[in-house]
């Protein structure tokens, strides 16, 4: 990207008054050589800016389009709604189009265009920092900044305390004796532009890294875990369980944890007011077990993972006996939210134990509130909790191998044996005898556990790129001279006459008081 | 805590006054145009127009006060950050606005963008008084986190200061037309007596025309409106790519992951791309001047669906506005 943030202000084109070191425009010889002037094609500033309005191009789509990977419901409703569209939207790749071949053309092209641009750029840079302040042109008073004056004392004493005027504002010098006589300072200031720049450009690509880093060698996967359960870190633990593309599962971290206890509260129109989740984690299986409080911006770091509460809901302790009254059934039953306000639905499935199959269907009200519409919970906490059942009988489909959710029992084979409403406590007892009770309200917690080991790197460059930017946008690029010549005239022999010109390549306004300032200390 | 409602009556009353004030000030700036034009057509020096403009920073800053007198109150009455939902997020990137402008105005003079700034400022006010106004309320316990005084304070300086750079760009490609237009018609020297001759005209065109006029001799040189724009744009953009920063560090806390895609990350990484394109365009020969103009005006305009059009219409995790 040729001379990135900055500009030109200055109308003359000498060499010493140019302060761009961006590498000179592509020559005539590219035209014979098409290979190097498609790079150099690739590598200008015009092909950059084209780049970079296509990447914010492409981006659009991406929030407009339901995308699989922020929510997969939403594309599945997209393709129902949408059937002859939807396939082609699909192998257009606009359901995950940041992760579609084109946005990665884009800003790969992007990043190739940037590197072909940086390695002459750096090399320029270096070569400057060493280098000399250039000499100083013919005519300073023609300069943006230019001044002149006539000094009582000789030249040389001239130059020297405009030299250590300079250097005491931490100005490049470098002193000349002109071919004519006189004697000129060359002064440069303001490299740091330039190495800001780099600086920005660089951790740019170092971030690119470590977001493919954490591409490539990262987990998560997410888990629903009930008041009491527990939780130990291995592949199959998982609810959810998404790896990278080179992760290899003996890398899991082996910590295990248990939820001791959910806490949520409300304000009263049901809007959460906190949350949290207490929890007992063991890092490995021998280290001693600690308490820790997961909330909402405050995850469990361990083992270079983090444990993520991404939400909550109600589970139910169920217990279902036989005629004789023996326990078949006696579990902590998750029910999931269809609401704000916590209306949830849940299954039970008792395959054995019972005469038949029996599966129970529910609906649960953490408040109860009955509508002529059906029932609806009306706040979120368990201020009156009510539990709406339906029993099924019949072959639950369990043992046809097909995979089936705990959360869904597949009714169209089964028969109805009853109804009922139960509050914690209240049994319900069915027609043969067997019975139900709703014996407490508990709850869950669903945990994110992550792990991307791109992120420090992402953010140190992340710190780098925002240093870089405000010392290049800040700092300006500045070139000064100062010349003295003896004077002509004999009637003010042994005095000096001085001439001072300057130019910014940024910001001229600024520059000028600065030069004015600088000016008035050399006369002083 | 609950709120403290007599508290959060008296943020909402200074909230009105601050409106009703800064509009006063931006008639006071429009006077001062209408007055400059006068004593410029008369040939007097513009000593009254120029006691009305110094006034109308006067009522500005007043103005300011009750601004920040109202945002701070506000949050004494919430016993929280006053930036937590969409209104209190407007009324923050206002008073950025503003203060940019004040800020501005300390060191060199820039009188002539009071009525410019003051427009929107008072639209948006008056648009988050009454659209997006929602009674004070603790905040989601997502947003109870110190990120939300990092981000967010970031985000909304940005804001404010790309919205003032916004108004400047506009101008300047406004000015940079009339230039253009004045150099056509008169055919180089004797431009002065060309637009004179068109002020003539007569009728509601004519009329119309002379004040385009006016306002073009009223607004400095284009070139000096292109570098203020830079300027602003050159202190925003930093900050928008340090809140970008600072959120996807809080996304990492938060859920857990640091980038996402989601809506409102992406259309903030389109303003931060479409800013980077004007920066580089500045400094490319046959895109500097207008054409960079108008991609910083994409950028703001994407700043723009970035807080309107993702907190209200497409659904994501920054749902936050407290508006259905």
């Amino acid at each position: 990207m040729t001379d990135t943030i900055a500009q030109t202000t200055a109308t003359e084109t000498t060499a010493a008054e140019t302060l761009s070191t961006a590498p000179v425009a592509p020559s005539s010889a590219g035209r014979r050589r098409p290979l190097l002037r498609a790079w150099r094609q690739l590598t200008s500033m015009r092909t950059a800016l084209l780049l970079l309005s296509l990447l914010a191009l492409a981006a659009v789509p991406g929030t407009l389009i339901p995308q699989r990977g922020l929510n997969p419901v939403k594309v599945a409703q997209f393709y129902s709604d949408h059937p002859t569209l939807a396939p082609v939207f699909d192998k257009l790749s606009l359901f995950d189009v940041f992760a579609a071949p084109w946005f990665a053309a884009i800003y790969l092209l992007l990043f190739v265009s940037l590197i072909g641009c940086l390695v002459p750029r750096i090399r320029l840079h270096a070569r400057a920092l060493r280098r000399t302040p250039p000499a100083a042109p013919r005519n300073l008073l023609r300069l943006s900044a230019s001044a002149d004056w006539t000094d009582p004392r000789p030249a040389p004493a001239v130059i020297d305390s405009a030299v250590a005027a300079l250097r005491s504002a931490r100005w490049r010098t470098d002193v000349r004796t002109e071919a004519d006589g006189a004697v000129s300072v060359a002064a440069e200031k303001g490299y740091l532009r330039e190495t800001g720049n780099l600086v920005f450009h660089v951790a740019l690509l170092v971030l690119l890294t470590g977001i493919g880093l954490g591409g490539l060698f990262g987990y998560k996967g997410t888990v629903l875990v009930p008041e009491g359960g527990g939780f130990a870190n291995v592949q199959s633990s998982y609810d959810v369980f998404s790896p990278s593309r080179l992760f290899h599962d003996t890398k899991l971290p082996p910590f295990s944890f248990t939820l001791d206890k959910f806490t949520a509260t409300y304000q009263p129109n049901g809007q959460p007011k906190s949350f949290g989740a207490q929890v007992t984690y063991r890092a490995t299986p021998d280290a001693p077990a600690r308490p820790f409080d997961v909330s909402p911006n405050h995850p469990l770091s361990i083992g270079g993972s983090d444990v993520y509460l991404v939400g909550h809901g109600y589970a139910l302790h169920l217990q279902v006996r036989d005629k004789a009254g023996r326990l078949v059934y006696d579990k902590v039953t998750p029910f999931l939210p269809d609401d704000a306000m916590f209306t949830s639905h849940g299954v039970v499935k008792v395959p054995d134990g019972l005469p038949h199959q029996v599966g129970l269907t529910g609906f649960f009200y953490p408040t109860y509130g009955p509508s002529p519409l059906g029932a609806q919970s009306t706040y979120p906490a368990p201020t009156d909790p009510v539990l709406d059942l339906a029993a099924w009988q019949g072959d639950l489909g369990l043992s046809s191998g097909r995979p089936q959710s705990v959360y869904t029992l597949p009714v169209a084979n089964l028969k109805n044996i009853g109804t009922t409403q139960l509050t914690p406590g209240k049994t319900w007892r069915l027609k043969d005898g067997s019975s139900v009770t709703f014996v407490s309200v508990q709850q869950w917690a669903t945990f994110q556990v992550a792990h991307d080991p791109g992120t420090s790197i992402v953010l140190v460059a992340a710190v780098f790129i925002v240093a870089g930017l405000l010392v290049s946008l800040r700092v300006r690029r500045r070139r000064l001279w100062v010349r003295a010549r003896p004077a002509a005239s004999s009637a003010s022999a042994g005095a000096t006459v001085v001439e001072a010109g300057g130019l910014a390549r940024s910001d001229a306004d600024g520059f000028t008081a600065e030069f004015d300032q600088l000016v008035q200390r050399l006369k002083d | 805590m609950a709120p403290d409602t007599s508290l959060a009556h008296l943020s909402d009353v200074l909230f009105t006054w601050t409106v009703f004030v800064y509009a006063v000030a931006m008639l006071g700036f429009a006077v001062e145009f209408a007055f400059a034009r006068i004593a410029r057509a008369r040939g007097d020096q513009p000593t009254r127009s120029e006691r009305f403009g110094k006034a109308a920073v006067a009522v500005t800053v007043a103005g300011w006060g009750l601004h920040v007198s109202s945002v701070v109150t506000r949050g004494l009455a919430a016993h929280r950050v006053p930036w937590g939902n969409m209104f209190e997020f407007s009324t923050m990137v206002a008073l950025v606005a503003v203060t940019v402008f004040l800020a501005l105005l300390l060191r060199q003079p820039v009188r002539f963008l009071g009525a410019f700034v003051l427009a929107p400022v008072v639209l948006y006010l008056g648009l988050a008084g009454t659209v997006l106004y929602v009674p004070v309320a603790p905040l989601q316990p997502v947003l109870n986190s110190y990120w939300i005084k990092i981000h967010v304070v970031a985000a909304i300086t940005a804001s404010g200061a790309f919205m003032v750079s916004g108004v400047i760009t506009l101008l300047y490609l406004m000015k940079s037309w009339l230039e253009r237009r004045s150099a056509g018609v008169s055919l180089g020297p004797g431009t002065a007596a060309a637009v004179e001759l068109r002020q003539d005209a007569s009728g509601p065109r004519g009329a119309a025309r002379s004040m385009v006029d006016g306002l073009a001799k009223w607004l400095p040189a284009s070139d000096r409106l292109d570098r203020l724009a830079y300027q602003v744009i050159g202190f925003a953009f930093p900050v928008w790519t340090f809140a970008i920063i600072a959120g996807a560090i809080w996304a990492k806390y938060a859920w857990s992951r640091y980038w996402g895609w989601d809506p409102k990350e992406t259309w903030s990484f389109i303003t931060w791309v479409a800013y980077a394109a004007y920066l580089h365009a500045r400094a490319t020969a046959g895109w500097k001047g207008r054409k960079a103009a108008y991609l910083s005006l994409v950028g703001f305009g994407a700043l723009m669906v970035d807080y309107y059009v993702v907190n209200t219409v497409i659904t994501g995790l920054h749902s936050y506005a407290g508006v259905n």
